[in-house]
């Protein structure tokens, strides 16, 4: 991993998506091997992995990276299902091991409530002060033109002639 | 020599700025026309000397000067020529070098072509452009200075990040560059018309064509990024939500907020104040997107700090310059008053609400984006934020964006019935619902929101089609047909952008709902089915030579199912730069009209197989055909008449009354 981030300095910021290095690294994710028999238990691991955080890569699933730590973890999903778990269940066992860090969604529990009101409040605050404004643009008066000096009524016509 | 030389002309153009930002400014506060007037060479100075400084950067790549500590650090004698130059940016002081030049470029082209605007208001933007760029070359020069020298120069360097060596992201940079430096430029304005104290139609209208720019160069770039994702990546992915994307993609919204609210201003003369805002804060992301790129603080939250020194000075720039900028607000946005007038409902209240729209889901990223941050600070508390929270809080903003756009763009201005509107419309919507059906009832069992995606997507570009149409007026469809080719380019502008919207929110449906996605053992000679493939591992090939690298190259035939008529024969490939020491992978992709057929070779197998995955992904291509699209729309609008005019002086004749412009 240290190469990996010697590298990352290196290239550092040349790119936006130069962030997406960790991902790149030969053989593509979930191997062959781990796939389960089962289509719909298989579909439910795909599932979970998409949430679950790769805890040596960066801003990646386990479903999508190639780390070692990612397979163990994808091959621990399916055990779990395998063995009967819920979905719920199994994203807890993880969780439980290792820390609400791995959760890709983060839940909506504490401060995180927060996180998850934001749009809906923002959303209401900015239609409040929009509503407000477009009420106050229609009552308005309409304005005088004599507003704007004689100059900048003639550029301003110029500018606005085409 | 060259490079002592490029050092020099970086250390002299910082001076300049310095001058630049003063004089200029205290010319205008006392209107003495000398002082204002040496903003004009001065910017030009500026320019050439970095433009110089980095030329002559460039010149220690291409001939590998290795006694550069950057060149060592980011070149080779093998690597192929166009990556000798893009490894110019490919780091972390080449790419702040391109960053400045850009800047430079940008103010020199405001004393250039700015020959209309007032002197006083003139020399502020340059002025104001300046002491961005000042900041900057104090940021290079004492922090990240592209110049320094190795006292025993090695025999070769150590290769630039193989995955940096590609097309897509190789020019992907230059372009991001000239979206958020262009944003630089609204931001002078902004920041220049509020030491004025006046903001007017005419400013808008001067402001709109930079922002525009900006924006279609960022659409650009954020395209290129994004498609190099899909094609390197190995997956077929296209967009993370990774705080080094939002951070492009910050700007970019505000950025089309910012796009359509100088229109109110330019049009209507309201909506100033909020307008000024905006260019503040578009500009405000572009730094704070620097500042996350740079300092590494985001994107590595507990591992390693990346450059503590570099991120505090980015951070200072962003307080000083937000900070400064804001304070300027509060103190005189007041005084710009609103002039015109407009009923509940008009185009005004429905590009109000594009702003709102885009306004609050860039905060939406934006607080998505920091949000670890904050936890880790306030509450000790190590969260992630991923695809799931940005997919689940974005979307709802971009189908709000998608219903209200086609009816928004047909009212008039000042006042307008709703009904009208929407009659027109009743074509479109006819022919979205249709097609939503259609997706619906024929791919069942996938999500929901994918045929809602569709019948979406449709709405738009055929709302874009009927809003130009209805442009055309009244009549016989000849005349009416005739006409249409005679409309301003910024009518055709806004449609064909807006249709772009349409078609990448389709391709972003389509392949994310409907994709087919195989993996699997696969033994040389044995075909088997994928969706409405059959797929091959013809052979694989071992220690393929290539420049700078060897590989391990696939050869896949894909046929139709059916008839078993050979489509492509792909070669993905697995690479290792030895220099790098680093794997890459290559997928090997068919790229079509309706689908894309994706492949990509994973590791050998012991029973002799080989781990091959394969995914049909449909309409992939529509994602960046509408990106470039949109982008295609804003150069068009962008190269209207009356920019044109407005960019050639003041004393233009008075054009005869022609079509009015809106």
């Amino acid at each position: 991993m240290s190469a990996g981030i010697a590298t990352l300095r290196r290239t550092g910021a040349a790119c936006a998506v130069a962030a997406m290095l960790a991902l790149a690294v030969p053989a593509g994710a979930v191997q062959p091997d781990e796939v389960l028999p089962d289509p719909a238990l298989e579909e439910r691991a795909r599932d979970i992995s998409a949430g679950l955080r790769c805890l040596v890569c960066r801003n990646e699933s386990i479903d999508e990276s190639n780390a070692q730590l990612a397979r163990d973890l994808r091959l621990l999903v399916r055990e779990r299902l395998v063995a009967g778990d819920t979905d719920a269940e199994v994203v807890e066992f993880v969780v439980d091991r290792y820390g609400e860090y791995v959760l890709l969604r983060p839940t909506m529990t504490g401060s995180n409530i927060a996180l998850w009101l934001a749009p809906a409040v923002l959303m209401v605050l900015g239609a409040g002060l929009s509503l407000v404004y477009i009420r106050r643009r229609a009552a308005a008066p309409a304005p005088s033109e004599a507003a704007l000096s004689a100059e900048e009524q003639a550029r301003l016509s110029d500018l606005l002639k085409e | 020599m060259i490079t002592e030389l490029g050092h020099f002309a970086l250390i002299l153009a910082f001076m300049v700025a310095i001058f630049q930002m003063i004089v200029p400014l205290v010319g205008a506060h006392r209107g003495n026309a000398a002082w204002m007037a040496v903003a004009e060479p001065a910017a030009t100075t500026q320019f050439l000397l970095t433009a110089f400084s980095f030329a002559a950067l460039t010149w220690a790549f291409v001939t590998s000067d290795f006694s550069l500590n950057l060149v060592t650090a980011n070149s080779h004698t093998d690597k192929p020529l166009i990556y000798k130059i893009t490894g110019v940016w490919g780091n972390h002081e080449g790419s702040l070098l391109l960053w400045v030049l850009i800047l430079t470029l940008f103010g020199a082209c405001a004393a250039w072509f700015g020959g209309n605007l007032p002197p006083t208001l003139k020399a502020r933007v340059l002025a104001v452009q300046s002491s961005v760029a000042a900041a900057f070359f104090a940021f290079i020069l004492f922090t990240s200075n592209p110049f320094t020298r190795l006292a025993v120069p090695p025999f070769n360097g150590q290769d630039l990040n193989p995955l940096l060596q590609d097309p897509g992201l190789a020019f992907h940079p230059p372009f991001l560059y000239l979206g958020y430096v262009g944003l630089s430029m609204a931001f002078s304005f902004a920041v220049a018309a509020l030491i004025e104290g006046r903001v007017d139609a005419a400013w808008g209208r001067w402001v709109r064509p930079w922002t525009l720019a900006a924006w279609v160069f960022l659409t650009i770039g954020i395209g290129l990024g994004s498609w190099w994702a899909y094609y390197e990546l190995g997956w077929g992915g296209f967009w993370f939500w990774d705080p080094v994307e939002n951070a492009s993609f910050m700007p970019w919204l505000i950025g089309a907020a910012l796009l359509h609210s100088a229109i109110v201003v330019e049009k209507r003369e309201a909506l100033k104040s909020w307008t000024i805002l905006l260019a503040i804060l578009a500009f405000g992301f572009s730094l704070i997107g620097t500042f996350i790129v740079r300092s590494g603080v985001l994107t590595s939250v507990h591992a390693f700090a990346n450059d503590p020194e570099r991120g505090v000075f980015i951070l200072l720039i962003l307080c000083v310059f937000m900070g400064g900028a804001l304070l300027l607000f509060a103190l005189r946005a007041g005084a710009m008053e609103a002039k015109g007038v407009f009923s509940t409902v008009s185009r005004e209240s429905g590009l109000v609400l594009n702003n709102l729209l885009l306004a609050v889901s860039t905060f939406v990223v934006f607080i998505g984006t920091i949000w670890p941050l904050v936890t880790e600070m306030f509450w000790d508390r190590t969260v992630s934020v991923g695809p799931p929270f940005f997919n689940m809080a974005f979307t709802p903003f971009v189908f709000a964006l998608a219903v209200a756009l086609p009816i928004g763009a047909m009212l008039p201005w000042k006042r307008a019935r709703i009904g009208r509107a929407v009659a027109q419309l009743v074509p479109a919507m006819v022919l979205a619902l249709a097609l939503g059906l259609f997706t619906w009832t024929v791919f069942t069992g996938h999500s929901i929101l994918a045929p809602i995606g569709v019948a979406l997507s449709v709405w738009l570009v055929a709302g874009a089609a009927v809003d130009l149409w209805s442009r055309t007026g009244r009549g016989a469809i000849g005349g009416r047909v005739a006409r249409l080719w005679r409309l301003p380019r910024a009518d055709w502008g806004k449609t064909i952008a807006h249709a772009g919207v349409g078609i990448t929110m389709f391709g972003v449906v389509a392949l994310t709902g409907y994709q087919v996605e195989d993996i699997r053992v696969a033994q040389a000679g044995e075909p088997y089915r994928v969706g409405a493939y059959e797929i091959e591992l013809v052979s694989v090939e071992q220690n393929v030579q290539g420049p700078n690298y060897i590989s391990t190259m696939g050869h896949i035939a894909v046929r139709e199912a059916g008839s078993g008529r050979e489509v492509a024969l792909l070669h993905p490939e697995r690479r290792v730069y030895p220099v790098a020491g680093m794997p890459t992978t290559e997928a090997g992709i068919d790229n079509g009209f309706t689908r894309d057929v994706y492949v990509t070779l994973g590791d050998p197998q012991s029973n002799g197989g080989w781990a091959v995955r394969t995914w049909i992904k449909p309409f992939a291509n529509w994602i960046w055909g509408g990106t470039i699209i949109m982008a295609l729309g804003g150069f068009l609008s962008l190269s209207d008449r009356r920019y044109r005019v407005a960019a050639g002086a003041g004393k233009a004749a008075p054009v005869p009354q022609g079509v009015p412009a809106e």
